[in-house]
This record gives structure tokens, C-alpha cells and sequence, in this order.
């Protein structure tokens, strides 16, 4: 169990005493008792689980953690982030690493942002049966149906909102009886959203060709020149642009 | 009710102050106020964590305990025994790392038409990159300029950054965002193309560029998708674990563990990138970290083995606000965007007592010295401390949606635990984020050694003593890309003789005359959280196999 914290903040001479309470869950089926309160991630740490696979950022944004659980006397399967799930009594989980899934290649400079792009790469997704199990799967409650719908009808703006916050851990993809890899159907319709459909930023056009005419070289090298006292002074005077919403006030 | 009766009071006070805090701001702190601060209450002044390298080019230098112990430390290959007559890689470019600035560079190199071969620890994209949320620094607006973005840097950094990495950061940003802009990159934009950029702390314009708060995840899959469409050869689940010199000192390569199969592979490389990352996970003073599972310091190991030098490894950066409640995501991060939204740090008596916009060193300080010696933290019912970021401030001010629109991952976060921080504040304390120093390097991600190259969060120097935020994954695109260029420039150039480990024969050497890293294997690789009582049952057993 990770139980580092900083050292300077030790816990209280009475929580040292607490002893947690212990419930049971099973990994892959092989019952073990853990404290309650953890994570599944840390969970199977205390276990004794050394973990290569099935881990990665232990914050939740890389989806190397996709995990499916039941609850003993319950029927329906659910699934979680393990570093981000909390452990349950009588849980039995797995986790599923990795997932076999088709991913097309392509050039994005050559493409275009039209509708048929989606169905030209990934055929299959006219194959989706709209039993909405990759929504009901979708550890960031992601509207992946809704994205697939958009895709099938070549609306590269919806996918690429609705499928904005996905971290590809492929859940969607080990449920769906079509087959599809929804996450990589998604990944197309954010770069071409990215790409085709946003404008370029014409502040930025305007800037790279003055710092190709090397407008700021002379600026910078008198900086990299001056002496600290000199800078020092140049930083702490440096005006700082107003946050819009609230003028600046002294405190009380 | 999603916290417990024992923080309700301050919670409530919190809640009375609001209306009156909507029309405050604190005062900036001077230059000597902050020394001061600093030196009070950051932990990069606490002497005791820090200790002398007894070995290697930066003898006499103190570095933190956590990480002179895997400097101090034999290597996981016997030197004089390993074979290395059999390659079983040959490439032009080798990198080392699958994070934002390995991939950045693979595709890079690519470009210049050699071939590649990414080796990364863990799934390609596990790296802190993913993690980033807050955004990238680019001065692009009309009312900003490089040379600004120089001056914030460079002051932000205590004024020691090396200043040729520090120009080549910001005079590369605004062709970074296009390229990004280029392979599809979600950025926050207004309908006619404009950036939406805020505040960053320590920032004297707008320049902070953001996707949403999964800026990082954003850039990681849209480069590793054009990596793959690109054909970019990777190796997963195969750390470093020893570079490989030739018998005139040229970096020649790498020796690859793979953790599965439990096999070496020998890679002979004409230049090898160093893009592992940075020292999280070894917990420096027993922090938690924001870090991902695989942020080690492997890379810091190697090349120092290798003889290249590093750079400002006495400091580390706390990011000021971690999660200190609730206890199962502990020292995970609150993105500094939600103080760029405007947000601000609230003390037990429902009083603010730092600008939440300045620097991250000085605002961890300050928190530290706010649950210290000044005894204002408000306790949370596992005996920890924090103090309040104001969430609900952000909607108030920007309208409602703001939050929702602007942080989803970290509403999503608090959400898994009942806590609505649109209409609640959140609890934070400093969390260890990022290695300030590393690997030394000039401009052209050039080491010292022949053929060695480090981008990203394993160099060091750009930051000097402190990182400002989004300039993290400024720094891994901008020397991704150069080290990509220029390795795959030297790497036609390259003659290299036979492969060698005598320098960790060396290194070995070194070690027993100075009395120390007998016991001490390294890089780590992994850290271990499993439990005291399961480390004992492993204990003194062979594996089976």
C-alpha cells in the first residue's frame, strides 16, 4: 500500500492505532483480505501484486487500469479505473491490460473532413447494433453510441466533442458485438475536428514570420547579456496582464 | 455530504468569506519576501535530505538522499561477464522513452529520413505527459513576445537557467503550436481560430494554451497516432537498464531488459535519445507524487554511469496543490488551471494568505508554512493537512458551465468521490511533480558524450531552479524535436568501433574504493508498494523459473 506521506506532516499519534477494517475481494478469482478505503490499484499492492501490466499513471488519464469487476450475489458486470476505483466486499475483478484492436493508417495531410472518411476507414462501424453496451462500459461515461451515430453519418464536429475526454483504454472496444474499435473511429474524428475544422490561429501565423524575419533576437540576446541586479530589477517591474474578471485589490 | 463533520466548520467559514473574496487579491511578494519564504519553508532548503555524491562527474554535489542511492548503486548486469557479441537491434536513432518528448523525437528523426527505434518502459504514452492538464506556454498573442516569455521563464527559474536552452525554448514555442495545430490538436480556440489562453503562475501574460484539462493526453495521442501511421518501430515493456559506449567513448547504444520474458537485448544505435522522464516515484523526503508509476530517474542513472554531468539535481518541484482529501487519490493533481480560472488558496479561517498566481515554489512554501508554523491548515480525519482551493469561485466568476466546460477531468475526479466542486472548494497540499535539473545539455540536446542526447524532463538546465507551468510540455516538443534533428544529422555522420561496458566496470570500481553501493542495485525500474507484511513473505526466496 502506498502509504508515503510528507514528512514533515506525520500523521497523529492516534491514527498510528487505527487498525482498518478488513473485507475480502477476489483477483482473478483467488480470494485475498485488504484493508478497506483502497483503490483497486492499491489494493492489489497490498495484496503483494507486483504490477507491470495494468498500471500506468495512477491518476486516471492514461487507461492502462481498465478493470471489470462483479459483486457476489449480483448479476450485472461493471468496470472501473482500478486507480480510481474503490474496492467493494466481495468484489472479483480482472483486469484487461490490453485489448486487441484495429487501427487504421492514414495521411493526415492528405485527407479531408468529410463524412465518408470515417466509414472509408472503418467500415465496420455500420455494424454497430445500437445495443449501447460500449456507453454503459466507458469508465469516463463517455456517450460512445452517440459517437459511433455521429461517425456513421460523417459529423466529424460531434465525434470530436463527444468523444474529447476518452482515454483509450478500450473497454468499448472488448464489449461491442459489431467489433468496432470506437476509440480509434474517435481519434480520426479529433484530428481531422483538429486539423480541418478549427481554424489556424492567424495571432500565431503572425508571429512565426516575425520571428523569422528575427524580430526578437536583438531583445533576447540583451537579455541573455544583462546582469542579474539588471534583470532582477526588469522581472520584479514587469507589468502583469489583468485577469479580465476581477480587478486587482489590495488585502485586508 | 460528501466531507466529514470534522472539516464542516472551516468549509462554512470558507463559504461566508466568498462574496468578500470575489472583490480581493493578494499582493505579489517582493524578491526578498520570497527568498525568505523559500528558504523558511520549501524543501529543496532542507538540508538533511540532501547528501554529497561520493562518485562520478558531480562529485561533491548534493543531491537528494532518495536519488544518491541509485547513483551510489552497481548496475543490474554484471559489466565484465554480459555478451555482447550478439545484437539483436540495429538502428540509426535509438530513443529511450515513450512519453511526449520520445515520440516527439522518433517522429522527428523519421522526418529526416533514418530509421528509428523507440524503446519505452511501460505501454508507449504511459508517461507524464499524459498527466499534464493545465497546458502549454507559447508567446503568440500580440501583446506578448518571446523576449516576455524569456523574462518569466528565466525570473520564475530564480534567474540561474541556462540561458541559450532557455532563448531556444521560447523562440521554438509559437512553431511547436502550429505543428501541433498541424497534426490535429484539439486546442481551446474561439470560433475564428484565436487561442484561449489564461494565466499560468508566475505568467505576465496569458500565454497558457490549453485542450480542455487533458491538454497532455491530447498531444500524447495525437503524436502517437501519427507515429504509428508513420511506422515508427517500438518496443514496449523494455526499459534501459545500461547505455553501451564504443571503445573511443561514443555512445553506441543501450542494453534493453524486457520485463516480461525477463530477457537483455542488445540495441547498436548510432545516437541514442535519453527521453525517460524524471524522479516522482522515488518519493523524495516520503512526498506522494503526481508522478506516473514508471518516473524512476532510469535515464539519470545511465548517463551518469556514462560519464555525462548533471545539472540543478538539488532541486525538485512540489506542485502546491496535490489532493490531500480524499485519502485514496492523495498527491494526485489539481491542475494549476484551476487557479488560472481564478480560483484561490483559503487557509482554516476561510482567509486567503497567498497569491494563488505566483510561482509554484513559492506557493508550496507557502502552504507549508501555513499548515506549519503558522497552524492555519484545516485537518482532514486521517490526521493529514491541506488548505482549501475555492472552486466554486471559478463559476461565479466566468458564469456557470465555466467549470464544467473548462476542467472536466478534475469535476470527473471529485465526482468518483461525491464531491461536487463546482458548488464545494477541494483540499490541497504540495505533492512532488518535477525534476527541476537533470542531465546537462547545450541547445542541440548535446551531453558531452558522443552520440548521447537527452530531451524532456530528464534534462536540465531550460527550468533553472523552478519550472513555471506549461512549460513542461513546451520543453519536451521543443527538444523532442531538436534531439530528434540532430541525432538523425550525427547519425550518418557516425563511425562507431566495438561495443563496450567498460565504463560501468569503471563505475563499479569507483563505487568499492569510495565504500558504497555494494548492497545497491540500479536504475529501480519499478517502484515496490506492495505491503510490509508481503515484502517479508518474498523475502530471502528465488524466484521460481
Amino acid at each position: 500500500m502506498d502509504t508515503i506521506v510528507d514528512a514533515t506532516l506525520k500523521r497523529t499519534e492516534t491514527q498510528e492505532e487505527i487498525q482498518p477494517r478488513m473485507i475480502g475481494v477476489a483477483f482473478a478469482g483467488k480470494r485475498y483480505s485488504v484493508p478497506e478505503g483502497l483503490t483497486i490499484l492499491k489494493a492489489l499492492e497490498y495484496a503483494g501484486y507486483r504490477l507491470i501490466r495494468g498500471v500506468g499513471c495512477r491518476g486516471g488519464f492514461c487507461g492502462a487500469c481498465a478493470t471489470v469487476y462483479r459483486t457476489a450475489g449480483d448479476y450485472r458486470l461493471k468496470i472501473g479505473l482500478a486507480c480510481q476505483t474503490m474496492i467493494e466486499e466481495n468484489m472479483y475483478l480482472t483486469q484487461i491490460p490490453f485489448y486487441p484492436a484495429q487501427k487504421a493508417t492514414y495521411d493526415i495531410v492528405e485527407l479531408r473532413p468529410t463524412g465518408e472518411v470515417f466509414i472509408r476507414f472503418y467500415p465496420e462501424i455500420l455494424r454497430c447494433l445500437q445495443c449501447n453496451t460500449c456507453r454503459k462500459v466507458c469508465p469516463q461515461d463517455l456517450d460512445v453510441m452517440r459517437y459511433i451515430a455521429a461517425a456513421q453519418r460523417g459529423e466529424v464536429d460531434r465525434v470530436a466533442d463527444l468523444s474529447f475526454d476518452c482515454l483509450q483504454c478500450g473497454l468499448c472496444a472488448s464489449r461491442c458485438p459489431a467489433e468496432i474499435a470506437h476509440y480509434h473511429v474517435a481519434q480520426l474524428g479529433r484530428r481531422l475536428y483538429g486539423r480541418y475544422r478549427q481554424p489556424l490561429a492567424m495571432h500565431l501565423t503572425q508571429r512565426l514570420a516575425e520571428i523569422g524575419e528575427g524580430r526578437f533576437d536583438e531583445e533576447l540576446s540583451s537579455l541573455q547579456r544583462m546582469s542579474q541586479q539588471e534583470f532582477e530589477s526588469l522581472y520584479s517591474q514587469r507589468d502583469i496582464e489583468p485577469e479580465e474578471v476581477v480587478p486587482a485589490k489590495k488585502e485586508d | 455530504m460528501p466531507y466529514p463533520e470534522c472539516m464542516q466548520e472551516s468549509l462554512n467559514r470558507v463559504e461566508t468569506t466568498r462574496a468578500r473574496r470575489l472583490k480581493e487579491s493578494m499582493l505579489r511578494m517582493s524578491l526578498a519576501e520570497k527568498q525568505q519564504m523559500l528558504e523558511g519553508f520549501h524543501p529543496d532548503y532542507r538540508a538533511e535530505s540532501f547528501r554529497a555524491l561520493s562518485v562520478g562527474a558531480n562529485k561533491g554535489d548534493r543531491v537528494p538522499h532518495e536519488l544518491a542511492d541509485l547513483l551510489e548503486a552497481r548496475s543490474r548486469i554484471d559489466p565484465a561477464a554480459f555478451n555482447l557479441d550478439r545484437i539483436d537491434y540495429d538502428t540509426d536513432v535509438l530513443i529511450l522513452g515513450g512519453g511526449g518528448a520520445g515520440t516527439a523525437a522518433a517522429l522527428t528523426a523519421q522526418e529526416h529520413g533514418v530509421q528509428v527505434l523507440l524503446a519505452t518502459k511501460l505501454r508507449w504514452g504511459d508517461s507524464n505527459t499524459i498527466m499534464a492538464q493545465g497546458g502549454i506556454q507559447a508567446a503568440d498573442k500580440e501583446n506578448d513576445s518571446p523576449a516576455r516569455h524569456y523574462l518569466d521563464l528565466v525570473g520564475g527559474g530564480g534567474f540561474v537557467n541556462v540561458s541559450e536552452l532557455a532563448r531556444a525554448l521560447v523562440t521554438d514555442a509559437p512553431g511547436i503550436i502550429r505543428w501541433l495545430e498541424q497534426l490535429g490538436v484539439m486546442f481551446d480556440k474561439e470560433p475564428d481560430g484565436t487561442m484561449r489562453t489564461v494565466h499560468g503562475g508566475g505568467t505576465s501574460r496569458k500565454r497558457m494554451h490549453s485542450c480542455r484539462d487533458y491538454t497532455g493526453m491530447e498531444i500524447m495521442r495525437v503524436l502517437r497516432d501519427e507515429a504509428r501511421n508513420q511506422g515508427v518501430r517500438v518496443l514496449e515493456f523494455s526499459p534501459a537498464v545500461e547505455l553501451l559506449l564504443d571503445d573511443s567513448g561514443q555512445c553506441a547504444g543501450a542494453v534493453l531488459y524486457d520485463l516480461e520474458t525477463e530477457e537483455f537485448f542488445v540495441v547498436h544505435a548510432h545516437c541514442t535519445v535519453i527521453a525517460t522522464g524524471g524522479m516522482g516515484r522515488l518519493h523524495v523526503q516520503g512526498f506522494p507524487t503526481t508522478n506516473h508509476y514508471g518516473a524512476t530517474a532510469d535515464g539519470i542513472v545511465l548517463a551518469y554511469r556514462a560519464g555525462a554531468s548533471l545539472k540543478f539535481m538539488d532541486t525538485v518541484q512540489y506542485h502546491p496543490t496535490g489532493v490531500a482529501y480524499p485519502e485514496q487519490i492523495l498527491g494526485q493533481l489539481v491542475t494549476e488551471k484551476v487557479r488560472g480560472l481564478g480560483a484561490q488558496l483559503i487557509n482554516v479561517d476561510g482567509e486567503q494568505f497567498v497569491n494563488e498566481l505566483e510561482t509554484r515554489d513559492l506557493v508550496s512554501a507557502a502552504i507549508i508554512c501555513e499548515c506549519t508554523k503558522r497552524n492555519r491548515g484545516v485537518m482532514t480525519p486521517t490526521g493529514m493537512f491541506g488548505v482549501w482551493l475555492d472552486t466554486p469561485m471559478i463559476d461565479i466568476k466566468r458564469g456557470a458551465g465555466t467549470t464544467a466546460r473548462a476542467i472536466p477531468a478534475m469535476v470527473r475526479q471529485y465526482k468518483r468521490y461525491n464531491i461536487d466542486i463546482t458548488k464545494e472548494p477541494i483540499l490541497v497540499y504540495p505533492t512532488q511533480h518535477y525534476q527541476n535539473g537533470g542531465i546537462r545539455i547545450n541547445e542541440r540536446c548535446e551531453t558531452g558524450i558522443p552520440g548521447l542526447y537527452v530531451a524532456g524532463e530528464a534534462s536540465g538546465g531550460v527550468h533553472g531552479r523552478n519550472r513555471l507551468m506549461g512549460n513542461s510540455l513546451l520543453d519536451i516538443l521543443v527538444y523532442g524535436r531538436r534531439s530528434g534533428k540532430n541525432a538523425a544529422l550525427a547519425s550518418s555522420r557516425v563511425t562507431l568501433g566495438s561495443l563496450s561496458l567498460k565504463h560501468v566496470e569503471e563505475y563499479h570500481r569507483e563505487l568499492i574504493a569510495t565504500g558504497n553501493g555494494s548492497e545497491r542495485v540500479a536504475p529501480l525500474i519499478l517502484p515496490d508498494y506492495t505491503s510490509a507484511v508481503s515484502k517479508i513473505r518474498r523475502k530471502g526466496a528465488v524466484p521460481v523459473g
